[in-house]
């Protein structure tokens, strides 16, 4: 996912050399040929796939079933609207400046709506002269974005109007989102060039959705009733089949990020495997210890966690270190849903901040210790994990501080233009009829 | 004629409506309720978010009796409800002014 080679508009075989060339291989003379495999592309295509399930209907039903009834549809809305948004804006201009070769903050607009870009445009993987049609891999990169900005919505729900939903991702979708891909993915990019690991999105998902949707839970502030009334979740077997899907879906998110049907995919899935199954264990320990009884809502909230932790991870750990990662997650997202979020004292609905956020941060440092050979990863024979841990922890405070900040304007600037939150009246009767004019279920 | 409201555990509704049959009652309504007398509720834990859960579930049966057949009915409800722990449930009876059957504009206790 690091560098893209862009062919010209002129035909399959002038593109094949071209990209030849242009790849910027250590090679010295003859680049090797450029080749794309069949079995590459259909593993892509199907990735992309996944990380759609992931989003509609994997998050879709795993946030829907944590709200009241009278509000499922609303989040089940903004969840497929934001992904949809954001995917057209994807195509429209987030390749071109995420991807494209800019500076390190920022890529350009040579893609931009995709010209010049073809069927027969190719795209670079991790081995030096394999390559992907190029659309596959923009596609695939759409639903990344996609998903964190439908990932935001659970922060701010059952209580923002939809139009401010959308303005809100579209605006910070274009300042947070693509520069934070571009730095860590795109060429020449600000982490990818100081040897940041983040092999699927740690830091550009999930840190970066846990961020922004803090902020929005401060600013929207608590939802009427909180402390008072109940707002027990109102279906936990959809918030089941919607963990459920995440987590099969979420081999698409890892393993694609290897974008090929090899060792390197087979590494990144075992680790998707074993993580999650090792945080499932964990937060179901620590409720039955802490609590007496270990619920399903543990459950799925444990395999979330460690599905999150693993991500940045997946490409470059052992399977051993999974284990660690997936529990020390689970552990560390138990505290986030409960001490650190009366202490962060906001009302972060569907605890974006504390399982995305705090997963995604443990994950991404986490990353630099078990990416060390002597624990079982890939690293080289003179990996530092203190210095790996350093490089990781920058890009942890990057991406808060980037996008903490272009939130908090973002929402500012929602907040001034169209107002954030519903009327009190309307969040009182629930979202669904007031603002889709639709009732999830009869009485 | 006597309304009979009767408030029960809702896995006694069949034991109930047995009763009620042999005591020569035949009509019934059933609603599902959440109430509470004495029995307590529970404590739920989702995310740290903990919510008591005063309301319990309960079946309401309403069945509207002749005034002969009151005692009968009475003690067939609470004899098959009855299994002597808190929340067993209560029985309401109220006066019922004029039952009318739709089909065939009958009245009083021809319309039972």
């Amino acid at each position: 996912m690091n560098h893209v080679a862009h062919a010209p508009k002129r035909g399959l075989r002038t593109a094949i050399t071209l990209a030849g060339l242009a790849c910027f291989a250590p090679v010295l003379h003859a680049a090797p040929t450029a080749t794309v495999s069949k079995g590459d592309v259909a593993w892509m295509l199907t990735s992309t796939l996944l990380v759609l399930m992931m989003t509609v209907p994997g998050l879709a039903l795993f946030y829907g079933g944590l709200v009241r009834a009278k509000n499922v549809l609303s989040v089940l809305m903004q969840v497929l609207t934001v992904f949809s948004l954001i995917v057209v804006l994807w195509m429209l201009y987030g390749y071109t400046f995420a991807f494209g070769t800019g500076n390190a903050f920022i890529g350009n607009a040579s893609n931009l709506f995709l010209r010049g870009v073809t069927p027969s445009s190719l795209a670079d993987t991790f081995t030096a002269g394999v390559k992907l049609p190029e659309y596959v891999f923009i596609v695939f990169q759409a639903t990344f974005a996609g998903i964190t900005g439908a990932l935001i919505v659970g922060s701010f729900a059952e209580r923002m109007k939809f139009s401010a939903v959308l303005l809100f991702s579209a605006l910070w979708f274009t300042f947070a989102y693509i520069p934070i891909a571009h730095m860590v993915w795109g060429p020449g990019g600000f982490m990818l060039t100081r040897g940041a690991l983040d092999f699927a999105g740690g830091t550009v998902v999930h840190i970066n959705a846990g961020i922004a949707g803090l902020v929005g839970a401060y600013l929207l502030g608590p939802r009427i009733g909180i402390g008072s009334d109940s707002m027990r979740p109102h279906n936990l077997t959809h918030t089941m089949v919607g963990a459920a899907l995440l987590w099969v879906g979420w081999f698409g998110f890892n393993a694609g990020s290897n974008l090929e049907a090899n060792a390197g995919a087979a590494l990144a899935f075992i680790n998707t495997m074993i993580a999650t199954a090792a945080a499932v264990l964990a937060w179901l320990a620590v409720e039955r210890v802490i609590r007496g009884k270990p619920s399903m809502l543990g459950g799925a909230s444990g395999a979330v966690a460690g599905l999150v932790a693993i991500t940045p991870a997946c490409g470059t750990v052992g399977p051993m270190g999974s284990i660690a990662i997936g529990a020390a997650a689970s552990l560390a997202c138990v505290w986030g849903v409960t001490g650190l979020k009366r202490l962060l004292g906001a009302d972060d609905a569907l605890d974006v901040f504390g399982v995305h956020g705090v997963g995604g941060i443990v994950g991404a440092l986490l990353t630099g210790v078990f990416t060390a050979p002597v624990l079982g990863g890939t690293g080289a024979a003179d990996f530092s994990i203190v210095h790996q841990v350093m490089i990781q922890a920058l890009g942890v405070l990057v991406t808060l501080v980037w996008s903490g900040v272009v939130a908090l304007v973002s929402y500012l600037i929602v907040k001034a233009v169209l107002g954030l939150r519903v009327e009190e009246e309307q969040e009182r009767e629930g979202l669904d009829t007031t603002t889709h004019g639709e009732t999830a279920y009869e009485t | 004629m006597k309304l009979i409201t009767s408030i029960i555990r809702p896995y006694k509704l069949d034991e109930v409506r047995e009763a009620l049959a042999q005591a020569g009652v035949s009509g019934l309504t059933v609603t599902e309720v959440r109430g509470f007398g004495r029995q307590k509720g529970h404590t739920e834990l989702y995310r740290g978010a903990e919510y008591v859960v005063d309301f319990l579930p309960k079946i309401k049966v309403e069945a509207v009796v002749p005034d002969e057949l009151l005692e009968a009915a009475t003690e067939a409800i609470a004899g098959a409800a009855r299994t002597g722990k808190v929340g067993d449930g209560k029985i309401f009876v109220s006066e019922v002014t004029q039952v009318i059957r739709i089909r065939t504009a009958e009245e009083g206790v021809d319309a039972l």
